[in-house]
């Protein structure tokens, strides 16, 4: 089954962009997942008529994607394939919200259109923030930087586990799927019973798979937390950053530069 | 449906992912205390496996359509509710980060909905209970459509209250509540079929698997009546306070957003203007009792100076903002731009 490849394919690209070597990938994680956080938070906090302050805060993403070296177009084209639910329940908004907030010159634009307007800038900048944070961190070590910061220890071992055999499995339901493909005609053969059948037996296969790594575990005398090298240390460089951007993304949350800058030009001009 | 970062307030963001760190902690520290060592490798296959199932799609007949399996009613029956929880939990995260389903602010309320429902309130009072310990064939088919069927009943539910609580999208409740809940009721029924007969054929494969899920805490044992109770309470709780919180501070952030859009700048009261929007407001509304916005926008003139004021129009300072925006998307590209150049030329010893 072809899509089931070209999705793994995807997702191990998206994965292996964590290897860079740049300055950000060196950054202690946890700076880099606490700054993603106040980014979201300032980003989610603004009014729902609110477009133009939005758009400053585009800066972070791009200049991750500058000084992290990560291929634009890839993301990009990541970002705007995703067609998340808030689109579709935000495109009701110019149906039902038709008062006029604001004219440009003749055209009158509603606040329904204003706020999917919002939505949507809303959803290219969380969206873009995650990616980023994983193509720059890495999931492994977000799993560490989310344990330190106080997750408990038995679901970062849980999320270890779901990353490390994520690809195993993925393949093995691909190839299953692939047999049923070949044996199927359209899309008889592939109804409810023989993917249930075929689900229910990947079950299995995983279960005893689960006990092989269990005993080959114990073996190697596993008690119940994974022992990790610590590579990171939070320093003065982790500090910078982390109080740089939240700062900048208060500024931006206070204030609304591309107003002023807007005015500025129009003034040039009048 | 998972639901999106773009929809949600921060009130609500904040106090979802308050309560499903609780749970996560909650079933972190009892899956430990009860540590039977198997369960963790399995946990994690199994979330894998969840992953690759969700993979494959069947076709649904008489439809044209395809789907696949949600599985948080399968994690259940085969892991127990706290070991489930936190495996679906697992998932959601990765998806989250890798597909960016949802987002990561959205994740307590996604864990929530799809993780707690089926894991915490499906799983150990309806299912346990009307399927007893060792159920004949046909009734475990039964009982896990139904199961099924509330639990993407539930999630949907929640999902329209928390965007409906913050305020970002216009769908009103009842209409949102119209369009989800269908779509679900169908889905639930798919799921449950399809969970069902993978239990089944498990059952007669290695029917040893299901057991210890079953027999470790009996039905009913494990939550007395009081404890339910109080869990509901304190779920009312939460939810009220959210929805309250909204209630009263909306038209605030609405006021606050329109004095942001016409750059603070004073406005006069336009009579005729404001009257005829008012109207046209008035007429448009389709829901004017869930309009938040018409009890802070409506002329009332015995009202407060700041119910006066009017709508804003003023073709210059949104003009500004216009190309004010443009101006900075230019420049963030443009830095982007001469950031990665940098990098490129330091990559080669270019300078």
């Amino acid at each position: 089954m072809a899509s089931i490849d070209a999705a793994l394919l995807d997702f191990q690209r998206l994965d292996r962009l964590a290897a860079g070597t740049s300055a950000l990938h060196r950054l202690d994680p946890r700076a880099k997942v606490l700054v993603v956080l106040v980014f979201l938070v300032s980003v989610i906090s603004f009014g729902r008529y609110q477009v133009s302050a939005l758009v400053p805060f585009f800066v972070f993403p791009a200049a991750l994607i500058g000084l992290a070296d990560l291929p634009a177009g890839y993301l990009a084209r990541k970002v705007a394939l995703l067609c998340p639910f808030a689109l579709v329940v935000g495109v009701f908004n110019p149906l039902l919200d038709t008062d006029i907030q604001l004219y440009l010159g003749p055209v009158a634009i509603s606040g329904g259109w204003l706020s999917f307007a919002s939505i949507l800038v809303r959803t290219l900048l969380t969206v873009s923030a995650a990616l980023i944070l994983l193509a720059t961190t890495g999931f492994p070590a977000i799993c560490r930087a989310l344990e330190q910061l106080g997750m408990p220890k038995v679901f970062a071992v849980q999320l270890l586990f779901l990353y490390r055999y994520l690809f195993v499995l993925a393949e093995e339901g691909g190839r299953a799927a692939r047999a049923r493909e070949l044996r199927s005609f359209g899309t008889k053969g592939q109804g409810v019973s023989s993917y249930s059948s075929l689900i229910a037996t990947l079950l299995l296969k995983t279960w005893l798979r689960a006990e092989r790594i269990h005993m080959a575990m114990l073996a190697r005398g596993f008690t119940g937390a994974f022992q990790i090298r610590q590579n990171y240390r939070f320093g003065r460089a982790e500090l910078l950053y982390l109080c740089g951007w939240s700062a900048l993304f208060i500024l931006l949350r206070l204030t609304n530069p591309a107003e002023l800058l807007g005015s500025l030009v129009t003034g040039l001009f009048s | 449906m998972h639901m999106a970062d773009a929809l949600l307030s921060p009130a609500v963001g904040g106090s979802m992912w308050a309560a499903s760190a609780g749970a996560i902690a909650y079933s972190s520290a009892k899956v430990r205390r009860e540590l039977d060592d198997r369960k963790v490798p399995l946990m994690g296959v199994l979330g894998a496996f969840l992953f690759a199932a969700q993979m494959i799609n069947f076709s649904i007949p008489g439809t044209g359509s395809s789907g696949h399996l949600g599985g948080g009613l399968l994690l259940a029956i085969l892991l127990g509710p706290h070991a489930a929880f936190l495996t679906i939990a697992s998932v959601l995260i990765v998806q989250a980060l890798f597909f960016a389903d949802g987002g990561l602010l959205a994740l307590g309320c996604n864990i929530f909905n799809m993780g707690f429902f089926p894991a915490f309130v499906v799983y150990p009072f309806i299912y346990r209970n009307l399927a007893g310990s060792c159920p004949g064939r046909g009734r475990e088919t039964w009982v896990t459509v139904l199961c099924a069927v509330i639990g993407l009943q539930l999630g949907p539910f929640a999902v329209v209250l928390e965007t409906v609580a913050s305020g970002i999208a216009e769908l009103p409740f009842g209409t949102f509540l119209l369009l989800m809940l269908p779509i679900h009721l169908a889905i639930g029924v798919v799921e449950g079929v399809v969970t069902a007969a993978i239990v089944s054929f498990v059952r007669k494969a290695r029917p040893e698997i299901l057991e210890p899920a079953a027999t470790a805490a009996p039905a009913g044992g494990v939550w007395p009546l009081r404890r339910v109770l109080l869990g509901f309470l304190l779920l009312a709780v939460v939810t009220g306070g959210v929805v309250s919180a909204f209630a009263s501070k909306d038209p605030d952030g609405l006021e606050w957003a329109i004095a942001r859009i016409t750059g603070g700048s004073e406005l006069k009261a336009r009579g005729a203007l404001h009257q005829s929007l008012a109207r046209l407001q008035d007429t448009v509304a389709l829901f004017p009792e869930y309009d938040f916005r018409s009890s802070a926008l409506k002329p009332e003139p015995a009202a407060a100076p700041r119910a006066e004021r009017p709508l804003s129009v003023h073709p210059g300072t949104s003009l500004a903002g216009m190309i004010g925006s443009l101006a900075v998307l230019l420049l963030v590209v443009a830095s982007g731009l001469f950031l990665k150049k940098r990098n490129l030329r330091k990559a080669y010893g270019i300078h």
